[in-house]
């Protein structure tokens, strides 16, 4: 075998190698209390966070497409680098040459980046699309960043309206995470559309969730809208994304996304508690999880109708 | 202890020997001036390094203790912004090789206006101290380089620190944009005879782009920041929704001013890279005249991307698709740049010396920075991406990779010429080996990070990110060394005592800055220079 042949399938193994250790093919995520997996930013993480949405599963492909092309071009130019370093070195190559013209080198160089750029943009436009299109959800959360903690309304389900901070360091629990567990999650169901209504009470906060795809600033005074469709139960997470004082780094955002008649008797129990004037108790949706999976497979899925413009 | 104090007989001639004061403090000179503001750009720079060591320090583990205040975090993170951009990058790219350079690039004996050019230094000076009495002052200014109000606001800031680099960039802007009209009226009106605009040389041509970028886009900032001080201090509701006002205003005015800026960093960086690319090939640029135009058309173009960097804040869907569309323009210009100084290289005789090293750095390490660019101008993307780490990666790659790289080159290429010593070749390798490596493992891990979700200016960070951020501070340290061997080299060159030909590198270097002995005497020309 030709020495040049070796080390070329020696790097194709390398890729394969690299493309097979990928963390959105092995994600497998501890499970919490209540049975459902904790889909948290993972050690030594050199990709997104597995994609839980279909706007974070485009994002994904999307992302490696346009990385896989700009790879190709970085490549390029490290290996033209490369090739003068070696070839055109003055010890090599002491008489340069005087060419300072090439007309058609000049007009492929600028046509080709042009034309790549073009299949880049095409399907990114769906992207914008996609991520635009938040009408007719199953339901609507106003989402109110404060300094520093966020605010969850329900609307269409009255009373239903809390606040989510983060649990402090020294009294994490098993299980809960540093700086992304919080007092009271929010609480959606998983596998149906919901509209984040987003805006502040005070400065600019972001409202950012890796695995879903979300992200919008949150600005006082305008309603900016997000959507997401959760593929599966499961606790994800988030944080806030842009700077709002010195607690920055301490409000993130934790959903647990339900089975929909868990969803349904979480939310009877929460209108309940709000009638009470409390709010929802801490992860109380876990003690409603075994008895309302129980049931869940004899009822028929209900249909909240909470459209986005409801109003309470 | 200055450039051209070997040569104060050669300026005695003409005049009186001024003194220490009326020679740095009262300053006409272009060559003086271009010196302070090297200097000073030198002094910043290596305050905002401390500042992003403190930082790396804090961030190496999570739940470290060395700034337990978030307001301190923020302050420092604000002020190393604002230091590295106003007050290291752009006074060594424009006021200090700009000012060197561009005179004797054409053929000229000064700078147009020599006293405006004393007073936009010194502007710059009383911004440099404003800065850091908003870092200093309170609990410092924790507003992020970019300023968003509300947070921005006396409600949420209270507080002189804010209003301090307020004014800070007030005067840094003054400072620039005086200096712009300073090198307009200049490129313009003072070219030796014969050389037409199609014969400047590529760093005047770049020097001429950013100070047309800067008179366009500085008074959109200070107009800006004006109706912020008003907001906070004379009861205006510019930003403020309460009032009626809007905060997505200001973020479109900043970017109008700061997309810009980006450029204005940059192009200066090209202009360089250029000259030395060719000097070390030695052979002439090729494809000249789209390389100037390559020039013209990303400042035009510059101007029309700003909203790039509000695809998560309020802008509409149709906006996005514009401004993603206008963005990924840019990098059509950016790769005629990128492949015409390939094809300068391209059948040279390349020398790898210590200039050279850092501009084929700066060629790799920019086209990667522009590879994440294309990635982050799609609108789609940005919503994943916008203030993740993976924006920090891609702006250090164009800016502590692309511009400080080019910073180096140009540091190393001419400072012959501009103090008649030359550099220790060894460790000017050495150092560029060491920063290569320091900043690709300081950067390298925080696209990583970015993609995991890690969101920017965090005192602290969940566990799980643990990992990538002891990396990249380890790399932080290896950097920081690399600019220990820096001051070596720098002491080297004050204690030298070499005699130094007019043009050291020879055949390659072809500019008129070459035809004046090493140093450069006082007064460059004393025949008007006519080029053929």
């Amino acid at each position: 075998m030709k020495q040049s042949t070796k080390y070329g399938l020696l790097a194709l193994g390398l890729i394969a190698a690299a493309a097979a250790a990928h963390p959105a093919l092995a994600a497998t995520f501890p499970k919490n209390s209540a049975g459902f997996p904790i889909h948290a930013p993972q050690p030594w993480e050199w990709w997104f966070q597995p994609a839980s949405s279909p706007i974070q599963k485009s994002i994904d492909w999307m992302m490696q497409f346009v990385l896989w092309i700009m790879f190709g071009v970085v490549l390029l130019v490290a290996g033209l680098l490369a090739y003068i370093v070696v070839k055109f070195r003055a010890s090599v190559h002491p008489v340069p040459s005087t060419t300072t013209h090439n007309t058609l080198i000049e007009v492929i160089w600028t046509v080709a980046p042009a034309l790549l750029l073009i299949v880049i943009f095409v399907p990114s436009l769906n992207m914008i699309f996609q991520q635009s299109d938040y009408k007719h959800p199953y339901m609507t959360v106003k989402v109110t960043g404060h300094q520093w903690y966020w605010e969850y309304q329900y609307l269409g389900a009255k009373g239903v309206d809390f606040t989510s901070y983060p649990i402090p360091p020294n009294q994490l629990k098993p299980g809960e995470i540093k700086q992304l567990s919080v007092d009271h999650p929010l609480v959606v169901p998983a596998n149906q559309k919901i509209v984040f209504q987003i805006t502040s009470g005070d400065v600019l906060h972001s409202f950012f969730i890796p695995s879903l795809g979300v992200q919008r600033y949150a600005i006082p005074g305008q309603y900016w809208h997000q959507w997401t469709k959760i593929d599966a139960p499961g606790i994800y997470y988030g944080e806030c994304n842009q700077i709002c004082g010195m607690n920055h780094d301490n409000m993130p955002i934790e959903i647990v996304a339900l089975p929909m008649a868990q969803f349904q008797a979480w939310l009877t129990e929460a209108k309940a508690d709000a009638a009470q004037g409390d709010v929802p108790p801490v992860h109380k949706y876990e003690v409603l999880a075994e008895a309302a999976a129980a049931k869940a497979a004899s009822i028929a899925q209900p249909h909240l109708a909470l459209a986005s413009n409801a109003s309470n | 202890m200055s450039a051209t104090a070997l040569h104060d007989d050669h300026a005695a001639h003409s005049h009186q020997q001024p003194g220490f004061f009326r020679r740095w403090v009262m300053s006409t000179n272009h060559k003086d001036i271009g010196t302070l503001y090297i200097t000073w750009a030198i002094i910043a720079g290596i305050e905002g390094g401390v500042l992003s060591m403190i930082m790396r320090a804090q961030l190496a583990e999570p739940g470290n203790t060395l700034i337990t205040n978030g307001a301190a975090w923020n302050a420092i993170v604000t002020s190393h912004g604002l230091l590295m951009i106003f007050f290291l990058v752009m006074p060594a790219l424009i006021g200090g090789f700009g000012n060197w350079m561009v005179p004797m690039m054409i053929g000229a004996p000064d700078m147009a206006f020599p006293r405006l050019n004393n007073m936009s230094f010194w502007f710059l000076f009383m911004g440099f101290i404003f800065v850091n009495l908003g870092l200093l002052v309170g609990v410092g200014s924790g507003i992020g380089w970019t300023l968003y109000p509300p947070l921005s606001d006396i409600t949420y800031s209270p507080g002189p620190a804010v209003d301090f680099t307020l004014f800070s960039l007030h005067l840094a802007g003054i400072s620039s944009l005086l200096g712009a009209i300073n090198f307009i009226a200049t490129i313009l009106n003072m070219r030796a005879p014969g050389m037409t605009m199609h014969k400047m040389p590529l760093f005047v041509w770049s020097i001429l782009v950013t100070a047309f970028l800067l008179l366009l886009a500085i008074p959109v900032l200070a107009g800006a920041i004006t109706m912020l001080i008003m907001d906070r201090n004379f009861g205006t509701s510019f930003f403020e929704p309460a009032g009626g006002g809007d905060p997505v205003l200001f973020q479109h005015l900043f970017w109008f001013f700061g997309h810009p800026e980006v450029y204005i960093m940059i192009l200066p960086a090209f202009g360089i890279v250029s000259h030395v690319v060719s000097t070390f090939s030695k052979k002439p640029i090729f494809g000249y005249l789209g390389m100037v135009y390559a020039m013209v058309a990303i400042g035009f173009v510059g101007f029309v991307v700003w909203a790039h960097h509000m695809f998560v804040s309020g802008i509409s869907m149709d906006s996005k698709v514009y401004f993603e569309a206008a963005t990924l323009v840019i990098a059509v210009p950016t790769g005629v740049k990128v492949f015409s100084w390939i094809a300068t290289m391209w059948g040279g005789s390349v020398e790898l010396k210590t200039p050279m090293l850092w501009a084929i750095g700066f060629i790799f390490m920019f086209v990667v920075g522009g590879a994440t660019g294309v990635v982050l101008a799609n609108a789609g993307l940005d919503t994943e991406l916008h203030n993740t780490y993976f924006v920090i990666a891609h702006f250090h790659y164009v800016l502590s990779m692309g511009s400080v790289f080019a910073i180096f080159a140009g540091f190393y290429y001419w400072i012959g010429k501009m103090y008649g010593q030359q550099y220790n070749e060894t460790l000017g390798k050495l150092h560029f080996w060491l920063f290569f490596i320091g900043v690709n493992l300081t950067f390298f891990p925080q696209h990583f990070l970015g993609l995991a979700g890690m969101p920017r200016r965090y005192p602290d960070y969940p566990t799980a990110f643990a990992g990538w951020n002891y990396v990249s501070s380890v790399g932080a340290i290896v950097s920081g060394v690399s600019t220990l061997v820096f001051f070596v080299i720098l002491f080297k060159i004050f204690t030298g005592k070499q005699k130094l030909a007019a043009n050291y590198w020879g055949d390659g270097a072809t500019t008129l800055e070459w035809t004046v002995p090493s140093p450069a005497p006082h007064h460059t020309f004393e025949d008007v220079p006519v080029i053929r």
